[in-house]
């Protein structure tokens, strides 16, 4: 697993590497008629106020991990200056160090000024570092958010209507920074001023009892009783609700199921492949299935922080599995409803989509239950999600071969052997054979878990995996 | 009630259980002494199933617990925080139990009014997650949690540990009045051997997973306890007791 992350990681900073290169002569095509350096200087405050966001939403103040130091003899101050120090080398301020160093590589070897190109860097590197130092600050005020939020929007809206060309004017102040290198001062100044209010601001706050208490949330409860329609398995629906919704990796697998609605966009407007073309059944399966993968690949190992619990509890396995299959199908309902604006590229995508849906409905979510049972990963849903691979083990790399392979082959076949139609039919046939049979499926996964229940347990207590 | 039968938990060829012959009576309270390794939680979670034998099995009310889930409906147990769900609420989770045990928020509600004492007023309407709790909380709400819904066998894993003195005495009659009054065979596992001897009326101490004595309690069980443990036999390796 450590290999994988590492190799993850090691793809990333050379796909940013590469961006960085392949962004000067990626705008020098696009755009012949202008400077491809002012461009970027148009476009970064963009990229800044997104970099808010994305901090906002994922970088964690690593405020928390100096409390084994504060009974130690290290003085507050020198604490303090850790902290901040520490956070100046966060992988989000390396991300952008790591897209922009290739790109001042090309500016220089297309013959811009060496020394200029080189202020303007530090400048942007202090600009993001700023920007690191404000989010401390602004510590996870939902106010701030909306405020850049707005200004993100606005922004973009005097843009598209024309009333303020503000990418230009903003572009000029960017581009200023290298034509007049001493401006540098300017971000240098104001991230010296970041780093002191930060600084004070901690140095005030270093007590056990403020700052660095968790903040406990107000909780706002809710009875759910329209569950109750679901008879037996109500309990449990209701728990799986609240277990995504009151935790951030799984609310955050919800959002980033909702936007993958988007993903086909991607394939339909490219034209590369046909309307009928399997890939298109790739994409139908992975839009319709999106929480089904996302989610249901990691069950049972969500409830794993309390599975000795549940298997002790007066709990038919049966019943907390069917619960299980009843929200991945909803699931795929409600992202099959999404698809349906994809008619516009043709009655051939709906019918994709609704025979994608089908065969996740009807074989899939069975698949994915059953190879369930071969998670033993702990999950700590405490911990954030983002880049968390917490639970990750090879079960959810060899599940994918079924899920996609088996209906694009299925599909493959019958559609050059036979036609679209045919294809399409079967595909929805074979989906709806298997949700036919659920009850029998489930049956046959509950055996599954229950033979390798112990394995589990044993598993899911085990916290440094 | 129970009965052990020649049970034994090997790991990696090193033997952590070996019981041969136990049975616990109906309505008894029933006490688990040991140090460190003794196999007491090893003991409680092959009663639960949660860890598989290496030979033997236990019966609990003629139900083989390693081959039928049967044993679920009267059995209830608190063993760590792994029995809590860190997410929910309190009330939801006494809820969500209410529900596994068929019991609804009414019934519910009742058992936890008799509870208003031990709870403290810290843990209802606090509006917090247990995630959120202190430890001393969770354990309070996890072991009241075990007795919704009328179970003949509570299991408790250290319940005295965490928390406060009067807690700590509140549950004692807690845990006397359950075996007296109602008949219900709870097994209780502690550091503590004055907890145990004032709580139990039969304690039996294991040591590196063997019964070494298994006492009806008296007058005279808290000194002999006391002088067993001081004793040199029971100093686990690269540990040095005083007496």
């Amino acid at each position: 697993m450590k290999i994988f992350m590492g190799f993850l990681g090691v793809y990333l900073l050379v796909s940013l590497a590469m961006a960085g290169v392949g962004m000067y002569f990626a705008l020098e095509k696009i755009f012949p008629d202008d400077d491809p350096f002012l461009m970027v200087n148009r476009f970064i405050i963009y990229s800044f106020l997104l970099e808010i966001f994305v901090r906002y939403f994922f970088q964690k103040l690593p405020v928390m991990d100096v409390k084994p130091f504060l009974t130690l003899p290290v003085k507050k101050s020198a604490i303090t200056h850790y902290i901040l120090g520490r956070s100046a080398l966060s992988f989000y301020n390396f991300m952008s160090l790591i897209f922009f160093l290739p790109f001042c590589v090309v500016l220089i070897t297309k013959g811009y000024d060496r020394l200029n190109v080189i202020v303007w860097l530090l400048a942007i590197l202090a600009i993001v570092l700023l920007i690191n130092y404000i989010n401390f600050l602004v510590n996870k005020s939902d106010k701030v958010l909306l405020v850049v939020a707005s200004i993100l929007i606005g922004c973009f809206a005097f843009e598209y209507f024309d009333v303020l060309p503000l990418t230009v004017y903003f572009g000029q102040l960017f581009y200023s920074l290298y034509e007049q290198p001493y401006w540098l001062f300017v971000p240098v100044l104001l991230l010296v001023f970041a780093y002191y209010a930060n600084y004070s601001f901690l140095k005030r706050k270093l007590f056990l009892d403020t700052t660095l208490r968790k903040k406990t949330k107000h909780v706002v409860t809710s009875d759910m009783t329209w569950t109750r329609h679901f008879g037996h398995i109500a309990p449990f629906l209701k728990l799986d609700l609240k277990l995504i919704w009151r935790n951030k990796r799984t609310k955050t697998q919800v959002f980033i199921s909702l936007a993958m609605i988007f993903y086909g966009l991607i394939f339909y407007t490219m034209g590369d492949f046909g309307p009928n073309s399997p890939m298109m059944v790739f994409v139908g399966i992975f839009m319709t299935g999106v929480f089904l993968m996302n989610f249901g690949q990691f069950i049972p190992s969500w409830d794993s922080e309390y599975y000795s619990m549940m298997m002790s509890q007066n709990i038919p396995l049966r019943n907390y599995l069917e619960s299980k299959a009843k929200l991945i199908y909803v699931s795929v309902a409600v992202m099959f409803l999404l698809s349906i604006p994809y008619i516009y590229f043709g009655w051939e995508a709906l019918a994709i989509n609704l025979a994608c849906a089908l065969y996740n409905l009807g074989v899939n979510t069975p698949v994915v239950l059953l190879f369930g049972s071969l998670n033993k990963k702990r999950i700590d849903l405490a911990k954030s999600a983002v880049g968390n691979m917490q639970g990750v083990s090879a079960a959810q790399f060899l599940v994918g071969i079924p899920l996609f392979g088996l209906p694009m082959v299925l599909y493959s076949v019958l559609y050059y052997s036979a036609s679209f139609q045919v294809a399409i039919v079967a595909m929805g046939l074979v989906g709806l054979i298997g949700f036919l049979c659920r009850k029998q499926l489930i049956d046959m996964t509950t055996k599954a878990y229950r033979n390798k229940k112990y394995r589990m347990i044993a598993g899911f207590k085990e916290k440094n995996s | 009630m129970i009965e052990v039968e020649n049970l034994s938990k090997t790991y990696n060829g090193k033997t952590v259980l070996n019981i041969p012959q136990l049975n616990i009576t109906k309505g008894q309270s029933f006490g688990l002494v040991g140090n460190n390794g003794a196999g007491k939680t090893t003991f409680f979670s092959l009663l639960l199933d949660l860890i598989q034998p290496t030979t033997g099995h236990i019966v609990t009310n003629n139900v083989r617990v390693d081959q039928s889930e049967d044993w679920k409906p009267f059995t209830s147990s608190f063993i760590d925080e792994s029995f809590l769900i860190g997410y929910l609420t309190p009330e939801e989770y006494f809820y969500f139990i209410g529900e596994l045990r068929h019991q609804n928020t009414a019934d519910v509600d009742a058992l936890l009014a008799n509870f208003q004492e031990f709870f403290h007023g810290e843990i209802l309407g606090q509006n917090k997650y247990l995630r959120d709790l202190s430890k001393g909380n969770q354990k309070k709400a996890g072991i009241v949690a075990s007795f919704i819904g009328q179970p003949e066998v509570v299991i408790l894993d250290e319940p005295f540990a965490n928390l406060d003195p009067s807690t700590q005495i509140r549950l004692k009659g807690i845990i006397k009045e359950l075996a007296a009054q109602k008949g219900v065979t709870v097994l209780v596992s502690s550091h503590d051997l004055i907890h145990v001897t004032e709580v139990c009326e039969r304690i039996v101490v294991l040591n590196k997973g063997e019964v070494v004595k298994d006492i009806e309690t008296s007058a005279e069980t808290l000194r002999e306890l006391e002088a067993f443990f001081s004793g040199s036999s029971f100093s686990a390796p690269g540990e040095t007791i005083i007496s």
